[in-house]
């Protein structure tokens, strides 16, 4: 892979990452601040992938692979929360949970 | 049977815990068994060891009990010790049986008290500490027993504790005895750092071997000991305390503050005994103490109305006997009026506890009057009581005991004379007082009728101590306990003529107290309103009245002086400082906690803040 190849593929991955946390920052409804949490995972995902491929090592893949572990389970986590949120508060809007308002 | 000896503090003790624990769960019949029996028990202990003990007396006179070590730092090893010896069993007798009696009164007198259970908890845990004071054969270890039965006074006294006032007077009693219980501890401090040793009987040999009569040491630690003694004591000048300590339940009254927690310092004494002889200054000054406590007792039991608080300057003014037998080198014979004290204390404290329950609490003895028909045992008792009181020649205990007193410091050499004219004006004044609260609270007419009767656990306690206050004098305490002490006074020479006339003089002037008393308050009052009706002689009443304006001046000496300090000294500089620390930190907790805005963005962007920031700091910081 070329040099240029692992910038524009570094680029995307940066683009991913701000619209990801962009997306956490603006965002209200939980599922959506969710999804954009996956959109930041993905890009740190590319970044691995892109590096791996760069120096020709096999570690960029198995760092991709353990993230995709770990954003499946998070998933899981956070929709059963998301739901149980709902279920308790019969809204999904992040700005009204504040309850913890010190 | 002596080898129980640890189970007799130990049965209160036990009876306090599970009272304690119980926490007011029990019914009333079952904490009454658990209190009154516990002590019960404890008394037929003690019987039982003194029977065994009188039986083959231990080589020595004495049995120590080690129960345990208590620390072991750099050499000094104080241990929990136990010690029986004559003193401590006359000492544990009394505690124990008058103790007990007081718990089975105390079982009917208290009843339907919301605080039943409480108060037979700390009764209970007053009498185990009581004990461990008197067993006690290490010095800290009489110390814990002594601030114990501090702190119980103090619960007690405060039973009623809705009521404002009998919380101050338990502060009040907590607070006085304290300035005495700090001098004890500075003593014992100096003590263990001079002798090196904390054990008593130790202590007392290094202290005759190293220290000449009269050193500095002795006289210093004699002194500091006093300190304590007179505080618990309620001798001048720290007396004030006992007269409000009556805001109590009457029981209390009759066993702490009458029959056994005052006389702890007379016990003190007589337990440090030959310090006491290295000191022969401070052993004066103890008789004197202890007459000049007697006679202002007196005189001011004379012109009180609440028969609690005569009964209480009369108590003082008793263990001022007892200090002036003590200053006269006549120790069993202070021992001995303790014991007879006990008896004939507690059965008057217990009689006027049914006379004012018949009367719903009513103190005030000019609300009384007549109660000789209406209340015939609480009336005898109340007689034979103040007869053993005024020592009423032949048949009453403190005959006996006041009688030897009065003797050894006859001859006690030049200071005894003056003791010895002190405790017989006493003994005028003292028959006199009480004799005036007889007459004025039996006799006469009907003021106020009473309701209600007593059963058989008020009335068996005040007819044991009735037989125990005119047989207790028949009992040789003295000569049980001369082979302690040694003999430290000679006996005048018997058989003469002379030596008769002095005893002969105290025992007129007793009756003369019981005449005068007689005539001033029954045969005829008007001879009463002419004198109170001469000039001064009002104000006099008054200064009586008020225990001799003793609170008064420590109030204008001590306590507002006290108070003015706390006040001008409020906001001193240093508070300044402290404050601008605290309020420091309420400024930063005001703005920090602005940021916990309970918004889950905001917290979002504010990691993304942080890692941007880190990041930028690791990439081109």
């Amino acid at each position: 892979m070329t040099a240029t190849l692992t910038d524009h593929a570094l680029l995307i991955a940066v683009v991913l990452l701000v619209l990801g946390v962009s997306g956490v920052l603006v965002r209200r409804n939980l599922l959506f601040i969710l999804m954009s949490l996956e959109i930041m995972l993905n890009a740190a995902g590319l970044a691995f992938v892109a590096a791996g491929a760069r120096w020709a090592q096999a570690d960029g893949q198995i760092m991709f692979i353990l993230i995709i572990t770990l954003a499946a389970a998070e998933v899981a986590i956070g929709l059963a929360l998301a739901l149980r949120i709902y279920r308790h508060f019969r809204t999904l809007d992040a700005d009204a949970l504040s309850g913890m308002r010190g | 049977m002596i080898d129980c000896l640890w189970m007799v503090p130990l049965l209160p003790f036990a009876g306090f815990v599970s009272l304690f624990v119980s926490g007011g769960r029990l019914r009333a019949p079952v904490v009454a068994a658990i209190g009154a029996g516990s002590v019960g028990l404890a008394a037929l202990l003690a019987g039982a060891i003194a029977v065994d003990y009188l039986a083959v007396v231990p080589p020595g006179g004495a049995v120590r009990q080690v129960l345990w070590h208590w620390m072991t730092v750099d050499g000094f090893t104080p241990s929990i010790t136990l010690y029986l010896d004559r003193l401590s069993l006359v000492m544990m007798l009394v505690v124990t049986g008058v103790g007990f009696l007081i718990h089975l009164y105390s079982t009917e007198f208290m009843a339907g008290d919301e605080g039943y259970n409480r108060f037979f908890a700390y009764m209970n845990l007053f009498v185990g500490f009581m004990l461990v004071l008197v067993l006690a054969g290490d010095l800290l270890v009489l110390f814990v027993g002594w601030e114990g039965v501090g702190l119980c006074s103090y619960l007690l006294i405060g039973h009623w504790y809705r009521d404002a006032a009998n919380g101050l007077a338990a502060r009040k009693a907590f607070f006085v005895t304290r300035v005495g219980d700090a001098a004890f501890l500075v003593g014992l401090l100096v003590l263990f750092t001079q002798l090196g040793t904390t054990d008593i009987a130790l202590l007392l040999q290094e202290a005759v071997k190293r220290w000449p009569a009269g050193s500095t040491f002795a006289v210093a630690t004699a002194a500091l000991l006093l300190g304590g003694a007179l505080g618990k004591s309620a001798q001048l000048p720290l007396q004030t305390w006992l007269p409000d300590a009556m805001a109590g339940p009457t029981p209390v009254s009759a066993l702490i503050h009458a029959a056994t927690m005052v006389t702890a310092g007379v016990y003190l004494i007589a337990r440090m005994h030959p310090l006491y002889e290295l000191a022969p200054l401070v052993q004066l000054t103890v008789g004197v103490l202890g007459a000049l406590t007697l006679l202002l007792a007196a005189i001011a039991a004379l012109g009180q109305t609440d028969i609690k608080r005569i009964l209480a300057y009369s108590t003082m003014s008793q263990i001022g006997y007892m200090f002036l037998a003590l200053g006269a080198g006549a120790w069993p014979a202070a021992i001995f009026h303790f014991m007879t004290h006990a008896f004939f204390k507690a059965l008057l404290f217990l009689a006027a506890g049914v006379v004012t329950l018949s009367l719903h609490h009513e103190r005030d003895i000019f609300q009384m009057g007549g109660l000789r028909r209406e209340q015939p045992l609480a009336f005898w008792a109340f007689l034979i009581g103040s007869a053993a009181l005024a020592a009423l020649p032949w048949v009453t205990a403190g005959y006996y005991s006041k009688g030897l007193i009065l003797e050894r410091a006859w001859g006690a050499g030049p200071a005894g004379y003056w003791l010895w004219a002190a405790g017989a004006l006493g003994a005028f004044l003292t028959a006199l007082y009480i004799f005036r609260a007889v007459f004025i609270v039996f006799f006469g007419e009907l003021r106020t009728r009473p309701s209600g009767t007593h059963g058989l656990r008020m009335g068996v306690p005040l007819m044991v101590l009735a037989v125990l206050s005119i047989g207790g004098g028949w009992l040789d305490v003295p000569s049980l306990l001369e082979p302690l002490f040694g003999t430290q006074v000679a006996a005048p020479p018997a058989g003469s003529s002379m030596a008769r006339v002095p005893e002969m003089l105290v025992t007129g002037l007793a009756l003369l107290g019981v005449c005068l008393a007689y005539v001033l308050y029954l045969w005829r009052p008007d001879l009463r309103v002419r004198w109170l009706a001469l000039p001064g002689i009002a104000r006099l009443q008054r200064l009586s009245f008020s225990g001799l304006g003793f609170d008064r001046l420590y109030d204008r000496v001590l306590v507002r002086p006290f108070l003015w300090l706390v006040r001008v000294n409020r906001d001193d500089i240093f508070d300044a400082a402290y404050n601008l620390v605290a309020s420091g930190i309420r400024l930063a907790h005001h703005g920090l906690s602005g940021t916990q805005t309970g918004v889950l963005r905001w917290y979002a962007a504010g990691m993304v803040f942080g890692t941007v920031l880190l990041l930028g700091v690791a990439v081109w910081g």
